[in-house]
């Protein structure tokens, strides 16, 4: 069983609304000076997704991610996490990328592996949250997807999946090979053991070009981008908040609850 | 591309009936149209489409395309995506658009890699370039701490999909005339890959949390499952229903179902009831829609304060139980 998994080093999505900025010009956020750059929480979910399956069946799990150099952060924590093998595809030529040139780079890379079962993605970055890089890797590639994926499991050939819906969850069956996308659902994922974080640390990750993943220049980065985001602003959210105060608990409780009823609200 | 004209939305049914997203993209949809001077189409996929056809008309449509086939009872992607592939290489739409549902979701990325296009999902608003005629598709990013507009500039067909509620639908006008066109997609069963087996629904007593003009929502400092029982019972008092922030799902305290958020559910209440909520930008995603946000927190600088109406600075054990009993006493009297 041989479980591919894409991951994405993003801005830490936890950082307060009260440290948060951007760049207009660049069209990004400014990472918070105290919170470095995390795995996207979806995509951890989905090395996590890729680990129970090969705790059930053996097998090998593949991370890539398509990053800057610091990216190799995320895979050696995939790494530590429980998975094997870890490639980076960095290239300048993949700067200023949308949804179809990163799923284009990472599908080259990934036929450059080979031979696969499952590819697992999160079903959306914790920075654009775009939502379909999954969905166009496989495309791309040719195998079917299913998406927002809570539980996965394998068998003759075929997977049974859950997905998460608004009222409750769905049941599909798909052949394998298949790309699937995973919803926070799933659960949380594994920490990372101390062994398995020193071990990570000794794994050199090797680092994959344009050239090297067999890349038309044409459809990488900036040249490959089918969107433009034109602009990136903060909305201006102007709210008066009246803070209920009285002598004690009680008093403010019973404050709050005649406010409420005075404007119509209960 | 000069070749594509028309805005297609792609709408859902159930039971030979459009569901509420379909009338609102026509809403949406007709004013991109007629901004564009172009025509508006509706597609409907179903084992059985029925009346929903002359709905769509008496809704905003020029043309409706009905596709009915065994083959699309159930939503799986290789169906639905195939079949409107076919129907967008005969009829080359200017923009496509569908709902930002379980579906749209997952049917347009494929569509629009299928097609060779590009896509954007969960648009809180859609308007045209008045130089460019560009569709500029505007959608939350950075978990709701920012906006993006994008357009898709060189490909067509143009595609999003358009987060529910955030359009209005026309009023109903049942001597509007179009035609219904039955589209055969020719489907494949070889070429479908994903099998539907079976939907489970979680049981929601009372309101449900995306119709609910009263919602107390409970967050992460709520602590443990128990102490959600008060915020049901607060709930059921004012005929609303309750929900949560993310981490009381993930942690199992209550149902993913009731997750509300920029990847749970998306609500617009009159009053909404925070507990214990911090008010992390993914969570006001699926709130800032409500009228009138109350907020309790022991914390003075949590960023709920930000956006609430009224707020109240203490431990939510302390002031929700007078809080409670003042409100039944206001009620009965």
């Amino acid at each position: 069983m041989h479980s591919i998994v894409c991951v994405k080093e993003i801005p830490d999505p936890e950082t307060p609304a009260s440290a948060f900025a951007i760049d207009p010009v660049a069209k990004r956020a400014i990472p918070a000076k105290d919170k470095p750059p995390v795995i996207s929480p979806f995509d951890e979910q989905a090395v996590e997704a890729a680990l129970r399956l090969k705790d059930g069946k053996g097998g090998k799990v593949t991370v890539i991610s398509m990053g800057a150099p610091t990216a190799e952060k995320i895979l050696k924590h995939s790494l530590a996490m429980g998975a094997d093998e870890a490639v980076l595809l960095n290239d300048p030529a993949f700067e200023g990328s949308d949804s179809f040139s990163t799923a284009y780079v990472l599908a080259q890379a990934i036929k450059k592996i080979g031979q696969f079962d499952f590819i697992f993605c999160g079903r959306q970055a914790g920075d654009f949250d775009m939502g379909q890089v999954g969905s166009g890797v496989a495309e791309l590639l040719g195998i079917p997807s299913v998406t927002l994926a809570k539980k996965i499991e394998a068998k003759d050939g075929h997977a049974r999946v859950e997905r998460a819906f608004p009222d409750g969850y769905e049941v599909v069956e798909v052949s394998m090979p298949a790309l699937i996308t995973v919803s926070n659902e799933l659960g949380e994922p594994r920490y990372a053991p101390l062994k398995g974080i020193m071990a990570a640390a000794k794994k050199k990750v090797p680092v994959w070009n344009a050239t090297e993943i067999n890349a038309e220049s044409s459809k990488i980065g900036s040249a490959g981008r089918h969107t433009s985001m034109l602009k990136l602003f903060i909305p201006v959210r102007e709210s008066k908040c009246e803070i209920i105060a009285g002598e004690n608990e009680e008093d403010t409780a019973n404050k709050l609850a005649l406010k409420l009823r005075e404007v119509k609200l209960i | 591309m000069a070749d594509n004209k028309g805005v297609m939305i792609v709408g859902e049914c159930v039971d030979c009936a459009p569901v509420a997203i379909t009338y609102e993209l026509l809403g949406g949809g007709r004013r991109l149209a007629d901004t564009l001077g172009e025509p508006l189409s509706a597609v409907l996929l179903a084992d059985k489409v029925g009346d929903a056809a002359k709905d769509a008309i008496a809704f905003g449509a020029d043309k409706v395309y009905v596709i009915e086939s065994p083959l699309l009872k159930d939503y799986v992607t290789d169906s639905y995506v195939g079949a409107i592939e076919k129907l967008c290489h005969e009829i080359k739409p200017n923009i496509v658009l569908m709902g930002q549902t379980p579906m749209g979701r997952d049917l347009t990325p494929r569509l629009a890699f299928r097609l060779g296009t590009g896509v954007t999902l969960d648009c809180l608003d859609l308007k045209i370039d008045p130089q460019t005629k560009l569709m500029v598709q505007t959608k939350p990013v950075y978990g709701g701490n920012a906006l993006a507009e994008i357009v898709c500039e060189k490909t067509r067909p143009q595609i999003a999909t358009v987060r529910p509620k955030s359009m209005e639908p026309l009023a109903r006008n049942d001597s509007r005339k179009g035609e219904i066109i039955h589209f055969d997609a020719k489907l494949d069963a070889s070429k479908i890959r994903v099998k539907f087996i079976e939907r489970v629904k979680e049981k929601v007593e009372g309101v449900k949390l995306e119709d609910a003009g009263v919602i107390v929502c409970g967050g992460r400092g709520m602590g443990g499952p128990d102490n959600f029982t008060p915020l049901k019972e607060l709930a059921k008092l004012l005929g609303g229903a309750m929900g949560a922030t993310r981490p009381p799902c993930d942690n199992g305290w209550v149902p993913a179902t009731l997750q509300i958020g920029l990847t749970g559910k998306i609500v617009s209440p009159t009053l909404y009831i925070a507990v214990a909520v911090s008010g992390a930008s993914q969570h006001l995603s699926g709130c800032s829609g409500a009228k009138n946000i109350v907020a309790i927190n022991k914390d003075a600088e949590a960023n709920i304060f930000k956006v609430a109406r009224y707020g109240v600075v203490g431990d939510y054990k302390k002031v929700l139980p007078p809080f409670m009993n003042k409100i039944k006493e206001l009620l009965k009297g």
